[in-house]
């Protein structure tokens, strides 16, 4: 026993080392934030399968035998790195290795709009950083406190629509391994109305763990519709993490497709903190090879007469893994509650797997809460009928695995990131 | 066109086909005639391809080809087409995008081009019409949400579409009220000429008095037992299967 606790705690060292190194001072979070974040760090450790929110995504086990160097070289990215990762009908925004990078974004001029790299922020903006990402609910969390770079502020003003996408390209890319803690925080006003688009891409020849940090406020009345785009390749490790806070009238949603990356964990938790909210979570996600994305949701249902959606699809072949844990809390407040969940999975091959976790917590008695969940293989019957019409084996299984996945694909509203996603979706079929 | 000499077919440890022996030619009506588990669908399942059935012994020939040797898509190709008893739905793909895919990759196995968008459009509307499909249907995820009706016509509307050399109609007739049977057997008249067979599969006579056929066979215990025109039909309708089982048992 003392073995895997020296082991837990050499692995925890070794990372705060190599990034103390090569840190300077984060000027946007308080000091005594942070060294309460290495507290926790330490005392935690980085999670590994014996941890039960990690059960099946061994964070521990990557960053022990994937991520062994000291030495941490970044690249610096140029225009034409970025241009084919760019959105044409979207303001595009620019993050490199966890800094915000003013001269590779596009120049805008929105009312209300206020775009700035974390750094920058006044002390009042400072005092919303960390109020829904607490240190002290998850290692990465810490982990991205302590040594987080100068992410990107956003903020949207009372009362204002925007009126195109605003997609933030995070781009990681280094020599050597490279650990990157990426941070942000979306602060939506009330009546406000966003689009944004966050896509995860590795331009690097070298090993990527990027832990992201998202805080995301959306006030009274306010809308943030998300698209989280994840591309990252076969040198990627990642965890994602997602803390959102909703207010009255307010309507978030997120629909998140996961094609590249060798580990994927997205932590998505969203707080309805107020009445009359609406939240909607999508994924889509197809692995191949000896991929793993690790999908759990947390949705807290404060207060009464809120609505949540949640979508999840995966398609797993080969050696890969996909999980959904999905957990919804219904506290005692939350009277009138609608709460849907739904988890589908398709396994190409007997060695794929799927591992589902449907969670539900009810403590209000006016509610209605509902959970499904399937995996299976594809419909053999509808296999055979597509064939005995002349279709051939492989574009019959490609008509029906696009059939599948077409109701998340459809949510995708922004045409050049939907023919993206249906480009890379048909290419991994 | 389709020459089956001595059939047999398995699920598992259970022998289903028994020795079947049937010759079609072109611009011929065959009916397939037999009481519940005597080996009617099996023998649509094994001519389509399906693989839950073993083919133990015996040869079927199509148009000069090992029709045992095909997938079942370049059965299809070679056209084969068989108007299943219980169509499947598939939510997500919809009847125009299925129905494209299906004529381009028979095209493209006879190597001919892929059609083009509007002659295919023209096609749909000329072939729904036969069928007295709401065009909307086309549109539509394949048989989903479909009455029986609906689907049994979809069927004969692929068929038009795909215009094949031996359709293989299996219980087409079940499930329809009077008047869709009519349109599905006027449908089916419709699309037969000198140069194509079809192979009806059906429990009842009812069918029978719509599309008229050259020959009945009647099938009993994975055997053809008994052959004859038209009037065999009639006769087995009379009479009830009860007799023939009376005629042939066979000990197992």
């Amino acid at each position: 026993m003392s073995l895997i606790v020296d082991n837990k705690s050499a692995v925890t060292q070794n990372l705060l080392e190599q990034l103390q190194k090569g840190s300077g001072k984060i000027a946007f979070i308080p000091d005594a934030e942070i060294i309460s974040a290495i507290r926790h760090l330490e005392n935690k450790g980085i999670p590994n399968n014996k941890h039960e929110d990690y059960k099946y995504c061994n964070i521990e086990a990557v960053l022990r035998k994937e991520f062994k160097s000291v030495e941490q070289s970044f690249n610096e990215l140029t225009n034409a790195d970025i241009a084919p990762l760019k959105l044409e009908e979207a303001i595009n925004l620019v993050v490199v290795n966890g800094n915000y990078n003013e001269s590779l974004s596009e120049k805008i001029i929105v009312k209300g709009l206020t775009v700035k790299s974390l750094k920058d922020i006044s002390s009042s903006q400072k005092t919303l950083l960390s109020s829904q990402a607490k240190s002290d609910t998850d290692a990465l969390i810490a982990l991205n406190t302590a040594f987080s770079n100068n992410g990107l502020f956003l903020d949207m003003e009372k009362g204002n629509v925007i009126p195109m996408p605003i997609h933030v390209i995070y781009v990681n890319s280094g020599n050597t391994e490279i650990v990157v803690n990426t941070r942000n925080f979306i602060h939506i006003q009330a009546n406000a109305e966003v689009t944004l688009v966050e896509s995860f891409f590795n331009t690097g020849s070298s090993k990527v763990f990027s832990n992201f940090v998202s805080e995301k406020f959306v006030g009274e009345n306010a809308k943030l519709n998300c698209f989280t785009f994840q591309n990252e390749g076969p040198l990627s490790y990642s965890v994602n993490t997602n803390q959102v806070k909703v207010n009255k009238y307010s309507t978030y949603s997120n629909t998140t497709t996961t094609l590249g990356g060798e580990l994927v964990r997205n932590n998505h938790n969203v707080e309805l903190a107020a009445s009359n909210c609406e939240v909607h979570l999508n994924g889509l996600f197809i692995t191949k090879g000896t991929q793993q994305v690790d999908n759990h949701t947390l949705i807290d249902h404060q207060m009464p007469n809120c609505e949540s959606n949640e979508l999840y699809k995966g398609i797993a072949k080969d050696k890969s893994v996909g999980t959904f844990n999905g957990k919804i809390f219904v506290r005692k407040d939350a009277q009138k509650t609608n709460a849907y969940q739904s988890s589908k999975n398709i396994l190409m091959s007997d060695d794929a797997t799927i591992n589902t976790k449907p969670q539900l917590e009810i403590y209000a008695d006016d509610v209605k809460c509902s959970h499904g969940t399937s995996t299976g293989k594809i419909d053999t019957e509808a296999l055979f009928y597509l064939k005995a019409r002349g279709i051939g084996e492989e574009s019959a299984r490609k008509l029906l695995l696009q059939a599948f996945a077409q109701e998340l694909i459809d949510k995708i509203e922004i045409p050049s990131l939907q023919e993206r996603v249906l480009h890379l979706f048909e290419k991994t079929l | 066109m389709i020459s089956i000499k001595n059939l047999h077919a398995s699920i598992g440890e259970k022998e289903i086909l028994r020795g079947i022996n049937l010759e079609v030619k072109a611009g011929e009506v065959h009916a397939i005639m037999g009481p519940n588990g005597s080996g009617k669908s099996t023998l649509s399942s094994v001519l389509a391809g399906r693989e839950d059935y073993d083919v133990t012994e015996g040869e079927v020939t199509f148009n000069g080809k090992n029709l045992l040797d095909l997938s079942p898509e370049d059965r299809a190709r070679e056209g084969l087409f068989l108007a299943f008893q219980y169509p499947v739905e598939i939510p997500g793909v919809s009847n125009i995008n299925f129905l494209r895919t299906a004529l381009n990759e028979i095209r493209a196995y006879h190597g001919q081009e892929e059609m083009p968008a509007k002659d295919f459009l023209a096609l749909v509307k000329d072939k729904s019409k036969l069928v007295e499909l709401d065009s909307k249907l086309a549109s539509r995820s394949v048989n989903e949400g479909f009455s029986g009706g609906e689907k049994k016509r979809n069927e004969i509307f692929q068929m038009a579409m795909l215009n094949p050399k031996l359709a293989i109609l299996d219980e087409t007739d079940s499930g329809l009220d009077i008047d869709a049977l009519r349109i599905v057997a006027s449908g089916v008249n419709k699309l037969k000429s000198k140069d194509n067979a079809t192979i009806l599969i059906t429990h009842y006579q009812r069918l029978l008095d719509y599309i008229v056929p050259d020959f009945v066979h009647i099938l009993y215990k994975g055997r053809i037992v008994k052959s004859g025109g038209k009037e065999l039909a009639l006769e087995l309708e009379a009479k009830g299967y009860d007799e023939i089982k009376k005629e042939f048992e066979i000990a197992d």
